[in-house]
């Protein structure tokens, strides 16, 4: 625990966004997690894409359940709302909080434990809705804050630092977004910024649901020989497919991508997503192929990662419904109260 | 037996065979004759095939609630003829199918068997078993309107409304109705002489359950956001809600809709789903039952700590567990009072009938929105899914919903700083912000310990201090609550006091009480925390009855446990079997006590 506030000194050589804010102006309170902790570079990564994405603070809304992990939205963006909620219910709370305010960017950030155990409900049924959000696991295999148990997410053989390895299959979250239909599931690794970053800016952008599975390693409980969670072993077998480059709007694609390597795909907001293949066999448009790819992979003992599927074109939650464009909350009373005189008319067929 | 506009009419069909509509009509023909009526249906947790019951009690007096009387039995049903039977009151009437006679079970001297071969009837003038099984179920409405004078003018009116546009049923449905009348008047002496005339004492009045007033009465708060998982018996709350939503909700210009209902994955998600809405500004609310509410406890206390408005309708349903979820109970008090780990309690609003359904409905935005808690509508089975005759509902043009005390870009802009928990106005309530507002408004929304200034914390005083301002706030509560009803007869030193659905075996059992000189005084709660008038009601008295609907006493506990009641005083007077509680139970009840008290 820490009790020392964070000095606010920003350098006057910093960068600035296109909202004139340094990224320091999207930083938040010092992190209470262990030294080492992978979920701090993926709160790090956030924020680098958040002030790099321009997103304004207050138009962020930060969610979260219970957990490690769901303590990181205290630690960035303190200029942003935060929803710290109950253990595995984070995808409830921002399914509503988007229901009445479709015009905020909704990053929540859970765990292996939050969405894959406690909350693995909620998490496949806001997939089915296409809810509109950024969906962050920070997947280390272990509870932390209850001492090392496995979570749902363990491999087979997984070593836990004392007793028996896991012999239970894992869910994997990227495989079970696949199955559901999400419309834009990432993973990479917490320990790698340069893939990660710009697979976070472009599931900030996604219009409906974006899951960006993080192997973020604990270095208390999951980050010993014989774990498969650990820093040495994913960077012993892990593996790029599909890197992106995220283009914003009205910007033109400046690097140079060698013929057939590269793939824009336009987003809903306008910007560019640029798909770097690492691997040139893998249809990321594809449900069946990716499934079968990562499926082959990961018997192979490797750690996918990259963009592994994108749909731009599946409605989210509000155009499914037909819901109006402003937010629900901003409606004027006025347009929503029927009057006495309907009242009146309304209560002859109740007679 | 001898009566004007004083009758109950059982009816026992199978379930899925269309009498629901028979009964509807029967009901709503009385009532258009200006005849005030009350209808119950018990109805088994099933979609077809089990025994189903109907009653219709027609009373001129205009009483609530319904009585523990039946003068007509309409036995549809071989199944249950045994049974049906035996609840005929001595001096009644038995209609059955003759088409099959029955000549030795039918066996009671004290009642009279009217046998009308339905079946043989509509087989002879209807084709295919379908149309068969459901003309044998509105014929009987015929032989009824024969056998106690209901105008059938006003039958083919209510048919020709609700088949508009398909004339061939009004026709087939005249038909059969004809049959059963043109048999009953053939056979029998008409009309019987416990039967009904005209009256001018409903015009005023509508026919509506309190689901669907609720369903109304959320669409005029302005709620813009539904969660719900379905579940009997709230689910036509929010089938109401959408169906007027549909209606009045669809934007002119761009033809989508200004609301958004989701269906849950489960009450956890549905709760959770209506606390992130109204924490980013929209009136949310969800209707359930009490499973759900075990279900969505931990949310509650998550939205009482982190001071959300929340509002849920529960639809009370017999319990413990699955209980007969087609009975209705007052059992779900307590674990609403209380819901969630830690010292949590909730404020909670009592309907009493369809027509307090729906004025309670932006009372409970207001005072969640006011009092940033979740508040409890607890209605149930009795209300919500059986028509009541209520006053036609009005709306006051001149309301504004009270959204409480949050804070504007333009407030934030001139503020040096925000703090989400400090009692600025002392009243417990501290001010709040909406998500995308303005950037000074960005707090920390957490259900672990905090400061008075929204910061996490694990001191021990910093922690008492949020916990103890909750009780500044609980206080400001109780007075901003709807007040109780009281009613004071002359002087005495006996009261009732009830709560909810009790409301109109209570005010019946009063008259029939002040018939045989019992005079007592009346309380009805309509909220919780109990205003000061509910202690002083109490304080006032040497003997309460507390009427509920559940085993436990829970209404009775809470006056003790909130008001510090006196408990000797409290006589619980409780009624828990799935049936709606009648007068005659309340009557019976009392005099047993007053009997007990001139023994000692």
């Amino acid at each position: 625990m820490t009790y020392i506030a964070k000095p606010k000194i920003s350098h006057p050589g910093m960068p600035k966004n296109k909202l004139g804010l340094t990224s320091r102006d999207y930083e938040g309170a010092v992190s209470t997690l262990c030294a080492g902790c992978g979920h701090d570079s993926v709160t790090a990564a956030i924020i680098q894409a958040v002030f790099e994405l321009g997103i304004e603070p207050h138009m962020l809304a930060k969610m979260s359940g219970i957990g490690c992990s769901s303590k990181t939205p205290a630690y960035f963006v303190s200029q942003s709302h935060g929803f710290n909620s109950v253990h595995g219910r984070m995808p409830s709370v921002t399914t509503g909080a988007n229901a009445a305010n479709r015009d905020l960017v909704y990053i929540g950030v859970s765990g292996d434990g939050d969405s894959l155990s406690i909350g693995v409900g909620q998490f496949v049924h806001a997939i089915r809705r296409n809810l509109n959000m950024c969906y962050v696991i920070e997947n280390n295999g272990v509870y932390g804050l209850t001492k090392g148990q496995f979570s749902a997410s363990a491999d087979i053989g997984s070593k836990p630092k004392k007793g028996e390895a896991n012999n239970q299959e894992p869910i994997d979250a990227v495989s079970t977004a696949l199955s559901l239909g999400a419309t834009y599931i990432a993973r990479s690794f917490s320990g790698d910024k340069e893939q990660l970053v710009p697979l976070l800016k472009g599931a900030l952008m996604h219009r409906g649901f974006a899951l960006v599975d993080i192997v973020s390693p604990c270095v208390t409980f999951n980050d010993h020989e014989g774990s498969t969670k650990s820093y040495a072993h994913t960077r012993q077998f892990y593996h790029h497919v599909i890197d992106i480059d995220y283009i914003p709007p009205a910007e033109e694609i400046k690097a140079a991508y060698a013929e057939g390597e590269a793939m824009p795909i336009q987003m809903h907001d306008g910007s560019t997503i640029v798909l770097r293949k690492v691997d040139r066999d893998y249809d990321l448009t594809s449900r069946a192929s990716a499934f079968k790819y990562l499926r082959e992979r990961f018997n192979a003992g490797e750690i996918t990662t990259g963009l592994l599927y994108l749909d731009e074109s599946r409605a989210e939650m509000h155009e499914l419904m037909g819901n109006i464009d402003t937010p629900l909350s901003r409606v004027p009373y006025e347009r929503l109260n029927p009057g006495s005189a309907e009242l009146k008319k309304l209560q002859g067929r109740y007679r | 037996m001898a009566s004007v506009n004083d009758v109950v009419i059982k009816i026992a069909t199978v379930n899925g065979t269309g009498s629901a509509s028979a009964n509807g009509l029967l009901m709503k023909s009385i009532f258009r004759m200006g005849i005030p009526v009350v209808g119950k249906n018990y109805f088994p947790s099933n979609i077809q095939g089990l025994p189903t019951w109907y009653e219709i009690r027609v009373t001129g007096s205009g009483y609530q609630s319904r009585s523990n009387r039946v003068d007509i039995m309409v036995a549809m049903n071989a199944q249950t003829y045994a049974k049906d039977m035996a609840d005929v009151s001595s001096g009644g009437w038995m209609i059955y199918d003759s088409t099959w006679p029955r000549s030795q079970l039918l066996k009671r001297d004290d009642i009279t068997i009217i046998g009308i071969p339905f079946s043989r009837l509509c087989n002879e003038s209807f084709e295919g078993a379908r149309a068969r099984i459901l003309m044998k179920n509105i014929a009987y409405v015929g032989a009824l309107a024969a056998l106690l004078e209901i105008d059938l003018a006003v039958i083919k009116a209510l048919l020709e409304e609700t088949f508009a546009a398909k004339a061939k049923l009004i026709d087939s449905n005249m038909q059969a109705i004809q049959l059963g009348y043109d048999f009953a008047r053939a056979n029998f002496k008409c009309p019987l002489p416990m039967h009904i005339e005209p009256m001018d004492a409903t015009s005023k009045s509508i026919i509506m359950d309190g689901n669907t007033a609720a369903g109304l009465g959320c669409v005029y708060a302005g709620a813009t956001v539904g969660a719900w998982y379905p579940i009997t018996p709230s689910t036509s709350l929010m089938d109401a809600f959408r169906k007027f939503a549909a209606k009045y909700r669809v934007d002119p210009e761009t033809g989508k809709n200004n609301y958004c209902v989701i269906q849950a994955e489960d009450e956890l998600a549905a709760i959770g789903m209506v606390i992130g809405a109204a924490w980013n500004g929209a009136r949310s609310f969800t209707p359930t039952s009490g499973p759900g509410i075990s279900l969505m406890s931990e949310f509650i206390g998550y939205a009482y700590y982190a001071e959300i408005p929340t509002v849920i309708f529960d639809v009370q349903r017999t319990g413990p567990s699955t209980g007969m979820p087609t009975r209705t109970q007052q059992c779900d008090i307590m674990s609403c009072a209380y819901a969630s780990h830690g010292d949590t309690k909730h404020v909670l609003l009592f309907p009493a009938n369809p027509e307090e359904c729906f004025y309670m409905a932006p009372v409970a935005f207001d005072m969640a929105e006011r009092l940033q808690t979740p508040v409890m509508v607890l209605s149930d089975l009795d209300i919500g899914m059986n028509d009541w005759m209520v006053p036609e509902l009005q709306w006051d043009e001149s309301y504004v919903p009270d959204r409480g005390k949050v804070l504007s870009a333009e407030q934030l802009e001139k503020m040096d700083k925000f703090y989400r928990y400090l009692d600025v106005d002392g009243d417990g309530i501290p001010y709040r912000t909406l998500p995308g507002v303005h950037p000074k408004g960005a707090y920390f929304t957490r259900g672990s310990g905090h400061t008075k200034l929204g910061a996490y914390t694990e001191d021990a005083a910093a922690y008492q201090d949020v916990i103890d301002r909750l009780l500044v706030k609980w206080e400001t509560a109780r007075s901003l609550l709807p007040k109780a009803e009281i009613r004071y007869s002359k002087f005495n030193k006996a009261g009732i006091l009830t709560v909810g659905s009790g409301d109109g075996a209570c005010i019946e059992a009063l008259d029939r009480l002040a018939k045989q000189d019992v005079h007592l005084n009346y309380c009805r709660v309509k909220s919780f925390p109990f205003g000061d008038e509910v202690g002083e009601f109490i304080e006032q008295h040497d003997v309460v009855y507390v009427v509920e609907q559940n085993r436990d006493a829970q209404l009775r506990t809470l006056l003790i446990i909130d008001i510090n009641a006196d408990q000797r005083k409290l006589v619980p007077m409780l009624h828990y079997n799935g049936m709606p509680i009648n007068s005659g139970f309340v009557v019976d009840k009392v005099l047993e006590e007053i009997a007990k008290g001139r023994a000692a």
